[in-house]
């Protein structure tokens, strides 16, 4: 902008022309350098206050936002005058408004005369000065006021220079504030495409970007220093989207749908897209193509989901089908009938033994047989009702009188029906199973007939144990006469053997008088006969003596007394008694008695009795040869043997020889003497002394016996 | 008591059994060894013979009609004149319980029937002899 704006130069003093020209350059320095109206507007007034020889300068400029004339800077003026300058411009008539809208400095006294405002406090000597917008003076912008009026050529000078600056850094703040709001709204743009989760792009029909979002750039763009990977994913990614754009726009079918799959940059798993174009026509770019792309990767996934899902539902009905076909089957191998029915009492199910009583044979459809169906549906519907006659109970009992429709027979059944009930509580079905009573009743019937032969029984039990006490009874006066006749007898013995003893004990007393001479000397003939009276007469004792042993030993009354003894001395005794005996016989008798020092716990006097008739035997049976007694005493065990070398016993005759009055032969009685009952006792005692006698004999031979005790008699 | 001393005065014996043949065969035998015998043919008779005529000893049947034998042993066991008399048993009962109620009844020894008569005669030797070793012992005291 130039300064030098030609001027028209009323005042004429030559001497204070070079005087003007450096003020008036010093206040366009001012405005040239200043970028501010505020201060530009001061400038101006200070400098007509300064140098423009103005007494009063106001400059008032029209707001920009409001439209009203305000006052910006005065100099000169008190401030009350400048308040009433704060007017609106729709006063027409105001002197201020009117010099606003003209081209040309109005002197205000002046114009308020002629429109005869009398209250106007412009009405003095102020000189209105409009502002002009541009070199064509179109006065707009406000008002510069002076006073006094001889300074006009300074002021409009200044108020040219001014208005022009003003208007034009209104116009560029104006530039400015266009640029700014601009940016602003493609920021927002940015923004709303970028807030977009799906990727947005604007390219060239080649694809090209022009404009892409972020999600776009994070598929499509990568930057210097990013890994390989993601560099290829990007530049695959760049190839398919060209690659499909270029196909799209072969097909000419804007705004067409496709699928589109890219690979994630970051994650390198397959996205499939969506994807959405369509051509825009710029005006400068020429032809664009808009892309918005729908990541679907999920709704894929979830498509697949639900067709997995509906593979898994077929699967589980398979189940299902199978499991009820398995139900089937268990149903159908149970022997009672099953039925399953609706609340109504439709059946819905039932298994074969079912099958045969509710429905009618195929092969011989018989009318009977069809009304025995029919009878049967009635009857087991009949019950079925119970069930929801008889209020909540969830099971119901009954016997319902069916018949056999292929037989026609009659087939009692128990039944027992039981509601099945939905989640929910409702009745959804009735299963009821039918038990065959058949066999029940046969059973009741075999438990009565049984019954009544258990008492008929019972009664004979009662009876026989009737009889029974009575033979019992009449078995136990039998056993007592039986142990009063045993006493009677044991008693009799016992007398007997008194009886015996008496006369006997006057035959050896008078024949022993006799032989001792006692009534004189006897001839020896005599005394022959006197000896065999004597001779008899004992034997006859020792006969006496051996029944009464063994009718002691019957009656149980043979004392047992148990000692501790020594053998040795008991067999020197028994060799003692037998001595006479030994030296008639002229044998020779020998003892053992190596292992037989040990003592003996049993009843000394028996085991001396039992030796002693079994050493009495062996003399007495051998005629010659020698007779040994062994002893052996052991652990457990006693053994005495007596061993000679006599007539021995045949074999088959060794049981013979222990029984009461028995010798081997009869005949030897005689020869022997004796009345046989010497081993019958020793067997007896050796019984009551918990042993045995063992006899090991050959005829011509000789014969041991043996007799075995245990070495600690109990008793 | 008086105490018999040598043979200057025979030992008299009390011979007491019902049946006569053996009480006159033992009576016969101990006279012809050296005794002085009286008889009695029962329990009853015995108890009186011993009181009065105080023998050295007596040989007691058991089975004896009137008083049998223990009873008859047991009154002179229970009288202070007779009861130093030594008793001997004799019986044709030879069941364990007739020694018992002997020795009970107060018997000093037992025989058994038969009983010849020599050996009689031994054990009243015996008997009669330990009733003197007694009586010395309790003379000399």
């Amino acid at each position: 902008m130039s300064a030098a704006v030609p001027t028209q130069n009323r005042i004429g003093a030559e001497s204070s022309r070079e005087s003007t020209a450096a003020a008036r350059l010093a206040l366009a320095e001012i405005l040239l350098f200043s970028d501010d109206p505020m201060e530009c507007t001061r400038a101006t007034v200070d400098w007509l206050a300064d140098r423009g020889g103005a007494r009063k300068a106001i400059c008032a400029l029209i707001q920009g936002d409001s439209g009203a004339l305000q006052h910006v800077a005065a100099s000169g003026v008190p401030e009350g005058q400048l308040e009433s300058l704060h007017l609106a411009l729709g006063k027409p008539d105001h002197p201020l408004v009117f010099a606003l809208s003209g081209r040309d400095p109005v002197t205000l006294g002046k114009s308020t005369k002629r429109n005869g405002s009398r209250e106007d406090p412009w009405r003095s000597d102020f000189l209105a000065i409009p502002l002009p917008l541009s070199e064509k003076r179109e006065a707009r912008q406000g008002l510069l006021l002076v006073s006094p009026s001889r300074c006009e050529p300074e002021a409009t000078w200044a108020a040219e220079l001014l208005g022009q600056k003003i208007a034009r850094l209104r116009a560029a703040a104006a530039l400015a504030e266009g640029e700014h709001k601009l940016q602003r709204e493609r920021e927002m743009l940015l923004n709303i495409i970028n807030a977009s989760p799906d990727p947005i792009l604007l390219t060239d029909p080649e694809g090209r970007m022009i404009i892409s979002n972020a999600r776009a750039d994070a598929l499509f763009s990568s930057r210097e220093g990013e890994s390989e990977g993601r560099h290829r994913a990007v530049t695959l990614n760049n190839m398919l989207f060209s690659a499909t754009l270029s196909q799209q726009a072969i097909d000419e079918s804007g705004g067409a749908r496709r699928e589109l799959l890219l690979v994630s940059p970051s994650e390198g798993s397959d996205l499939l897209f969506e994807l959405l174009s369509s051509v825009v026509q710029h005006p400068r770019e020429g032809t664009c193509v808009v892309s918005i792309l729908r990541n679907v990767t999920d709704l894929r996934a979830a498509t697949e989901q639900i067709e997995e899902n509906y593979r898994r539902l077929k699967m589980a009905e398979a189940d299902v089908r199978a499991e009820r076909d398995r139900l089937d089957l268990i149903i159908d191998s149970v022997a009672d009938p099953i039925l399953v029915t609706d609340p109504s009492g439709k059946i819905l199910l039932m298994n074969s033994p079912a099958e045969r009583l509710f429905t009618a044979p195929q092969s011989e459809e018989t009318a009977e047989a069809e009304r025995a169906v029919r009878s049967n549906d009635a009857h087991f519907s009949s019950f079925v009702s119970n069930l929801f006659l008889t209020g909540s109970g969830m099971r119901w009992q009954g016997e319902i009188p069916l018949t056999l429709p292929s037989t026609l027979q009659p087939l009692p059944v128990e039944a027992v029906a039981g509601k099945v009930l939905s989640e929910h509580g409702e009745v959804t079905a009735v299963v009821t199973i039918l038990h065959d009573r058949t066999e029940a009743i046969e059973k009741g019937r075999l438990y009565e007939q049984l019954k009544a032969a258990s008492e008929q029984l019972e009664e004979k039990v009662r009876e026989a144990t009737g009889e029974l006490v009575r033979r019992n009874e009449l078995l136990q006066r039998q056993h007592l006469a039986l142990e009063q006749a045993s006493q009677l007898k044991s008693q009799f013995l016992a007398n007997m053997s008194h009886e015996f003893r008496t006369p006997l004990n006057a035959i050896l007393g008078y024949t022993s008088m006799l032989l001792q001479g006692v009534s004189g000397d006897m001839p020896p003939a005599q005394r022959n006969k006197m000896l065999r009276v004597d001779s008899n007469a004992r034997h006859l004792l020792s006969i006496i003596n051996d029944i009464l042993d063994i009718s002691r030993i019957e009656a149980g009354k043979m004392p047992l007394h148990v000692e501790d003894f020594e053998l040795p001395a008991l067999i020197a005794e028994l060799l003692e008694e037998v001595e006479p005996l030994i030296q008639k016989a002229k044998l020779q008798v020998l003892t053992d008695l190596r292992h037989a020092a040990t003592l003996v716990r049993s009843d000394r006097q028996k085991v001396k009795q039992i030796v002693l008739n079994l050493l009495t035997n062996g003399i007495k049976f051998t005629p010659q040869g020698e007779v040994k007694v062994i002893a052996r005493v052991d652990e457990d065990e006693v053994r005495i043997a007596v061993e000679d070398t006599g007539i021995g016993i045949a074999v088959q005759d060794y049981e013979k020889v222990f029984e009461d009055f028995r010798q081997a032969d009869s005949s030897v009685t005689r020869e022997y003497g004796g009345a046989g009952l010497g081993l019958a006792i020793c067997r007896r005692l050796a019984r009551m002394l918990d042993g045995r006698i063992e006899l090991e004999s050959r005829l011509a031979v000789g014969s041991t016996f043996r007799l075995v005790i245990p070495r600690r008699g109990k008793r | 008591m008086t105490v018999v001393t040598g043979s200057t005065r025979k030992p008299l014996v009390l011979v007491v059994d019902d049946f006569a043949d053996n009480r006159e065969m033992y009576s016969e035998y101990l006279s012809f060894s050296g005794y002085e015998v009286i008889e009695a043919r029962n329990g009853k008779e015995a108890v009186d013979a011993a009181q009065e005529r105080q023998p050295d000893i007596i040989i007691m049947d058991l089975s004896l009609p009137v008083m049998d034998g223990w009873e008859a042993t047991r009154r002179l066991k229970a009288d202070d004149r007779t009861r130093r008399i030594p008793v001997v048993a004799l019986t044709g009962h030879a069941l364990a319980g007739h020694s018992k109620g002997a020795k009970e009844a107060g018997c000093d020894s037992f025989l058994a029937k038969p009983c010849l008569p020599d050996q009689l005669v031994a054990e009243i030797r015996r008997m009669l002899e330990a009733g003197k070793a007694v009586v010395k012992a309790k003379g000399t005291r």
